[in-house]
């Protein structure tokens, strides 16, 4: 299945490992998103939605969320050691065992699953549950070691958090919840890939089939850009959903016109020029694509507290 | 004559701290969902095991 002999990391012993070390093992970056996410899926709903429960149930995705970065480093501990980016990781370094590592995987989800279900409801458990089910074992175990579609098959895992939400204020899924579940899914290829661009010595050491890897630069970039105008074309339908208005509608305008401009650069450009100026325009479409998903999902919070407050009465929402 | 503590039980009480620290948290943090549950849903009483037109004159 895989290309890679894996070595026994649940054997290893764990040094006397630090609290700070168990919690880098929720990768608490990706963590800092989903909560970031989760919450905004929860606050844009149409429904209210207690303060302590929102508060919980934000809670409990995160941990899950965590649960399922833990379980995803005794996983790929042999590929991270070889990896400059993720060779200090906890269980590479070996100052946690990989043993550890999936105890505390498994603990956390099944009690952030359990405890969604008894603050929140069972659809929202049903998706948490499913979330770390599909980035434990259909991204991590599976696809990430075996396809260069990988990222994106993948991404569908961060996709997973403002949908929760949603599900936790309103009991179901609907259009909403949807479209912002497909921004942060056609968001994470041109993300990753563009890391890939300029990290690419790194995946290709740990034989990670990347986009970089089996297909090539050009065709990398070739399809950052098509995932960018879908990606666009999300973010602007989202702006015309029931959850849009006008704060939301001006930060696609702008976020997109300069996604879209960056995409087409970095589609231009070969790797004679990239390698001239150090990778300088991916790392800053890099960075361009965090700031960007952090706004669009800003936006749609400030218009639906907009909403809340009365001063956003008239919306024509089309979709 | 006192031992001096060795580095390792320093780290390990610190540890130990934090993990109390996030079980107290979560103590907490389902007691206050407790009461606001059961304060969102305090009609239920009224039609749990009999019904008490009494306690639903709020409706």
């Amino acid at each position: 299945m895989t290309g890679i002999a894996r070595p026994d990391w649940t054997a290893a012993p764990g040094g006397d490992a630090e609290m700070r070390d168990y919690f880098a093992l929720m990768k608490p970056r990706v963590m800092a998103l989903v909560i970031f996410t989760a919450a905004v899926g929860l606050l844009v709903a149409p429904v209210g939605v207690h303060p302590v429960i929102a508060f919980a149930t934000v809670l409990c995705i995160a941990v899950g969320a965590g649960a399922s970065g833990a379980l995803n480093m005794w996983w790929d501990a042999d590929i991270d050691a070889v990896m400059a980016r993720t060779a200090r990781r906890p269980v590479p370094s070996g100052r946690v065992s990989g043993e550890e590592a999936l105890g505390l995987g498994l603990g956390l989800s099944l009690l952030s699953v359990l405890m969604l279900f008894l603050f929140g409801n069972a659809l929202s458990a049903g998706l948490l549950a499913f979330t770390i089910f599909f980035y434990a074992v259909v991204y991590t175990m599976w696809l990430k070691r075996l396809t260069p579609q990988n990222i994106v098959i993948g991404g569908a895992a961060g996709a997973f958090p403002p949908m929760i939400g949603w599900a936790v204020a309103t009991g179901g899924v609907s259009v909403e919840s949807v479209l912002m579940f497909g921004v942060i899914f056609l968001w994470t290829p041109p993300h990753f890939w563009a890391l890939a661009l300029f990290m690419n010595s790194d995946y290709e050491r740990a034989g990670v089939p990347m986009m970089t890897v089996v297909a090539g630069r050009r065709e990398t970039r070739r399809q950052i850009l098509v995932y960018s105008v879908l990606l666009a074309a999300t973010g602007i339908a989202v702006a015309a959903s029931s959850i849009g208005g006008p704060l939301t509608a001006a930060a696609a305008i702008v976020l997109n016109a300069r996604l879209l401009r960056d995409a087409l650069a970095l589609r231009a450009r070969d790797e004679t020029v990239a390698g001239a100026d150090g990778y300088a325009a991916e790392k800053r479409f890099f960075a361009f694509s965090i700031l960007y998903l952090f706004a669009q999902f800003l936006a749609l919070l400030a218009d639906a507290v907009l909403r809340a407050s009365d001063l956003l009465a008239a919306w024509p929402a089309l979709i | 004559m006192l031992r001096p503590e060795h580095e390792l039980h320093t780290r390990r009480r610190g540890r130990n701290g934090t993990l109390g620290l996030i079980l107290g948290g979560f103590v907490l943090l389902v007691f206050v969902v407790t009461v606001v549950k059961l304060s969102a849903g305090q009609m239920i009483e009224g039609f749990d095991h009999a019904y008490r037109p009494a306690l639903a004159t709020g409706q």
